[in-house]
């Protein structure tokens, strides 16, 4: 396996041009959770001309919809969503200076391009390992459209959050080189 | 006839959606340890630790493996000899549901209208629920919390009856094909054959209910199950979308007679995260 780098935010654009789909990485400072609905309201205040609920230049957003928290328990089981459901509002946002997203499975051809144009990043977290992420998570305060629930803009202080860059700011994808690499063909029946 | 009390429901529904989702099955944790051994990839055997350790840490401490906590999906077998006194059961289990939810401080994901107006219901209700009537005076609950990052992946297909065992076949591997990475494999594949398209659906779910990694109890079905899951694992999809050998633990395959003109298909996919209890009352 690839050496493990470590990254804090913000992320620069310099930090982010040297990762390559592959790389393991943690990732310590402040990230934001965004979903369907906040992307929604994100991309919707960006047409109206509205300023975002955070300046995006150079953060993170991470991909997630948290459990309640536990008494005694900064947050609940907090694991990446499925990215792809953000694909039709994910460019909007790395023109904003976006510079790195965390969540679970592929992209679409329309963001990675994006991702290119911009100079960011994809990471990937291990899809339902919930409450082994949620270790990593020391604070979490809700920024923006508290009425959504699961669903509001969360603002996290991480420390050393393990994440495996998927697709790079080349447009290098591991979700299409790792299948490629794995895939076997049918035996030919004779 | 044999009085169960809506109050019984309830609580027994409460505890089941709290267990589901902190511990789970055991069978489900058989195939993902036995799909560490077998895993050739890096990033697949990365996955697989961590979902391994993930699955621990849950029951240990008592909390949610997974962040998405489902929609409740409710399997019920309702003996013809019981009589459910105290109210209605339906509001008996939704009830359950609610408790269960807040209680055990799990995500609440139900939106009160699809389309038009997607809010938040609070409290994870309406579940649901899916009652099948029966001989005998028990009452049989099982809850599968369905994660939508897996659910949005499956598919349904009216084949033609030419397309033969082939065509479904291939359905079957193009749907798992077409989800790749996203519903969080390695997934249990549940296929509905037979019925109409609703009922072939409900078959699909069913078959996620069984013991994992169990065969159909007819020889030619059970032999489509293992090589599906042969097939399946040829893709290179892997644990996470990630490249490697271990992309399903299980195909379950449930099937109903059907109409000649007919021959529906459901897949239907869980994550590794495949949460079944159930109870009987």
């Amino acid at each position: 396996m690839a050496e493990q780098k470590a990254l804090t935010i913000p992320l620069t654009h310099d930090q982010v041009k040297d990762l390559r789909a592959g790389d393991l990485v943690t990732i310590t400072g402040t990230i934001y959770t965004a979903r369907d609905a906040a992307h929604k309201n994100m991309t919707e205040a960006l047409s109206a001309g509205e300023a975002l609920p955070m300046d995006v230049t150079d953060q993170v957003i991470y991909y997630a919809g948290p459990t309640p928290a536990k008494p005694g328990r900064v947050i609940g089981s907090c694991g990446p969503t499925t990215s792809g459901r953000m694909d039709a509002y994910s460019p909007a946002l790395l023109a904003e200076g976006l510079r790195g997203m965390i969540g679970k499975g592929p992209r679409s051809p329309e963001v990675i391009e994006a991702m290119k144009q911009h100079g960011a990043v994809y990471f990937a977290a291990v899809g339902g390992a919930a409450a082994v992420i949620s270790d990593s998570i020391n604070k979490v305060d809700v920024v923006a459209y508290e009425e959504l629930g699961p669903e509001a803009i969360r603002k996290m202080e991480v420390v050393d959050y393990p994440c495996v860059v998927a697709i790079d700011s080349l447009g290098n994808d591991l979700y299409k080189l790792g299948v490629e690499k794995y895939k076997q063909t049918e035996p030919t029946s004779s | 006839m044999r009085e169960i009390s809506t109050r019984t429901i309830t609580d027994k529904v409460r505890e089941l959606c709290i267990k589901a989702a902190y511990d789970l099955p055991e069978d489900v944790e058989v195939l993902l340890k036995q799909g560490l051994e077998k895993e050739e990839s890096d990033f697949g055997k990365y996955s697989l630790d961590k979902i391994i350790k993930n699955v621990s840490l849950a029951r240990h401490d008592n909390v949610p493996m997974c962040q998405d906590t489902g929609i409740t999906v409710i399997l019920v077998r309702l003996g013809q000899q019981v009589k459910i006194v105290g109210g209605s059961m339906t509001e008996a289990i939704n009830e359950g549901v609610r408790q269960g939810y807040t209680d055990g401080y799990l995500r609440k994901s139900v939106v009160a209208d699809p389309l038009l107006n997607r809010v938040n219901t609070g409290d994870n209700t309406p579940a649901v629920i899916h009652t099948e009537v029966v001989e005998g005076d028990q009452l049989h609950i099982q809850i599968l919390p369905k994660g939508a990052g897996s659910e949005n992946m499956g598919a349904v297909k009216m084949c033609k009856p030419s397309e033969g065992i082939e065509g479904v076949m291939d359905f079957i591997v193009d749907s798992v094909t077409n989800a790749g990475g996203n519903p969080c494999p390695p997934i249990i594949v549940g296929v509905g054959i037979g019925g109409t398209m609703d009922q072939c659906t409900l078959l699909a779910k069913k078959a996620l209910a069984r013991h994992a990694g169990s065969s159909h109890p007819e020889q030619g079905y059970a032999e489509m199950e293992q090589q599906l899951l042969e097939r399946i694992n040829r893709l290179g999809i892997g644990p996470q979308g990630f490249g490697g050998r271990v992309t399903a633990l299980a195909v379950h395959i449930e099937t109903f007679p059907t109409h000649i003109a007919m021959l529906p298909v459901c897949v239907t996919l869980n994550c590794h995260a495949a949460r079944h209890t159930e109870a009987t009352l």
